[in-house]
């Protein structure tokens, strides 16, 4: 058998990997947040203490992008939890060529976000775009409206990226917990006399709840630390910047590596908080296994 | 009557949520073989297909050099990734210590991390170890996302083998080494592949690191660059040729995922099942 001191041989490798490009990063961002580093002089810093921090509690834009990011987090994944159910119920019923409805649903998940944005951001197009066409020939709308652009709908533009993106990994997910669902308990409904509906919230629902929530909660993280879409659809537009988004532009463009640093931690703090409050609320036992 | 109304509405939702998938990139591809005024008119196919935007996308951009920059980067990842996590996972999955639970959970962390906390110490270290704008330095930056998750995958594959596996090789005197690469490696094949396949989708995808870690077209990946396509004036509109560039890394994804797509699934759904 493989004794406990082996086991740490077998681990140390990966592990020294891990604490050097995940570890030792977070410690000096930790430490940069606390200092007015610049980019272009990482080493010419003075210690600043939680100014960083408290400037940034002050700093409307800094609150816009958290509101950003928590509306654009609660409502893509709420659409994506409803819709991927509605797919999920679908593809469980019997059906010939579900393998091919299912391959097809990897699609939108397996494409480069960037590639997605940049799909979506040609087809939401002012001019040419093809949605605007679609809404104008339905007689849905009068003129065709600036997607991208305008700050009221470019947050429904992102959302509505996102839910196509996603939505096939909740499918997925869900139809994966409604497979494991045993028969014999739809079969006792049916002879309960149990309609469709309460066999879905009394049987299904409930049993397929732990899964539904772990998907919820993979979702959830994603949609909080959300970069890529934004900066491609929507550039650093104020309407639609998500807290990452608002922390590389400080980092970055503007240099200021102290400043970014703390609202990099902030973005890592609010990521945890809402974990934890999932995981908790939710009861939640992770055991290992896999995620995209 | 009511049977047949049925399973129409069936495949008309079926149908729906085809479309509904499968339409903007089937829009990409009708839009890639578009150019010029063509690009503007709103058609289901074009009227002269052609490949100029094909074309274009090799000649006026360093794509092929973009792709050659992915291709590398992502599949040394794997490489490093499943080398590391087959050896982490079988210390994980089939000895108890303490603090193993402790453990996992800090790499589920890691994995759910948000990039951005990470973005400006990661600079400084890229930088210091001369790794700034080189691709070496984006495989480094991208195990702190993919070594996590194949260690939890492989770990919790490895948990479903029986222990007699084990007992078998100890009594023959077996070394746990042996034990990993003789008798536990060949029956992870699977697992690895499915794993290495999941990781190199996502270190094939990412942007954020991509994006702040290289400097010049030449070492930039795929995704930086079809972010970064311009025309060659301000008001030109390269439409045609992102959309080109977009179809051409999206076939073999889209390829590899229909292949795979049973043990994609799978992989994908370890977690959330068990969870």
């Amino acid at each position: 058998m493989v004794t406990p001191r082996t086991a740490w041989l077998f681990l140390a490798p990966a592990l020294l990997v891990l604490a050097l490009v995940a570890g030792w990063p977070l410690g000096r961002t930790i430490f940069f947040s606390l200092t007015d580093a610049r980019l272009d002089a990482l080493e010419e810093w003075r210690f600043l203490g939680l100014s960083n921090y408290a400037f940034l509690l002050t700093d409307p834009d800094w609150w816009g992008a958290v509101w950003v990011t928590l509306i654009f987090a609660v409502v893509s994944v709420s659409i994506e939890t409803m819709l991927g159910l509605v797919i999920a119920l679908t593809l469980n019923a019997r059906m010939q060529g579900r393998g091919l409805v299912r391959a097809a649903m990897l699609v939108p998940w397996a494409i480069p976000t960037v590639v997605s944005a940049q799909m979506w951001a040609w087809m939401l197009h002012d001019q040419h775009g093809v949605v605007n066409a679609a809404l104008l020939g339905m007689g849905v709308i009068a003129q065709p409206l600036a997607w991208t652009a305008e700050p009221g709908l470019a947050l429904a533009a992102v959302i509505a990226v996102d839910v196509w993106k996603s939505t096939p990994f909740m499918a997925l997910l869900t139809l994966a917990a409604l497979q494991l669902v045993p028969n014999e308990l739809y079969e006792a409904a049916k002879v309960d006399g149990l309609g469709p509906v309460g066999t879905f919230f009394r049987i299904t629902l409930p049993l397929i709840w732990p899964a539904l929530l772990v998907a919820i909660l993979f979702r959830t993280m994603d949609a909080l630390r959300v970069f890529d879409l934004m900066y491609v659809l929507t550039g650093n537009s104020r309407a639609t910047a998500s807290m990452s988004v608002h922390a590389r532009q400080l980092l970055v463009d503007f240099q200021d590596v102290g400043y970014g640093s703390a609202a990099a931690t902030m973005v890592a703090l609010v990521v945890a908080l809402v974990a934890v409050a999932l995981v908790t609320l939710g009861r939640l036992r992770l055991s290992p296994a896999g995620r995209a | 009557m009511r049977r047949v109304a049925g399973r129409l509405g069936f495949a008309a939702l079926v149908a729906l949520i085809l479309f509904y998938t499968l339409f903007p990139f089937y829009w990409a591809v009708v839009s890639s073989l578009k150019s010029g005024a063509d690009l503007f008119l709103v058609e289901a196919w074009p009227r002269a297909p052609a490949w100029g935007n094909y074309a274009a996308v090799f000649q006026e951009q360093p794509f092929g050099r973009n792709i050659l920059n992915s291709v590398f980067v992502a599949g040394t990842v794997v490489l490093v990734s499943l080398a590391l996590a087959a050896s982490a996972a079988f210390a994980l999955a089939r000895v108890s210590f303490r603090g193993r639970g402790l453990l996992l959970g800090t790499l589920l962390c890691v994995s759910m991390f948000p990039q951005v906390a990470v973005l400006s110490g990661l600079f400084e270290l890229i930088r210091a170890l001369g790794l700034y704008n080189n691709l070496l330095g984006l495989v480094l930056s991208y195990l702190i996302f993919t070594l996590p998750f194949t260690i939890w995958v492989l770990t919790a594959f490895l948990r479903e083998l029986p222990l007699e596996l084990e007992e078998a090789a100890a009594m023959d005197g077996a070394t746990p080494f042996v034990t990993l690469t003789r008798i536990f490696l060949p029956l992870m094949a699977p697992a690895m592949v499915t794993t290495g396949l999941l990781a190199f989708i996502a270190a094939w995808n990412e942007f954020l690191f991509a994006l702040t870690l290289t400097l010049t077209n030449e070492m930039r990946t795929v995704p930086v660059a079809i972010a970064m396509i311009t025309g060659s004036s301000r008001y030109e509109l390269p439409w045609g040729l992102i959309m080109a560039a977009s179809v051409i890394v999206t076939v073999p994804l889209v390829l590899l995922v229909l292949v795979f797509q049973r043990r994609l699934v799978a992989g994908l759904t370890a977690g959330a099942v068990k969870g």
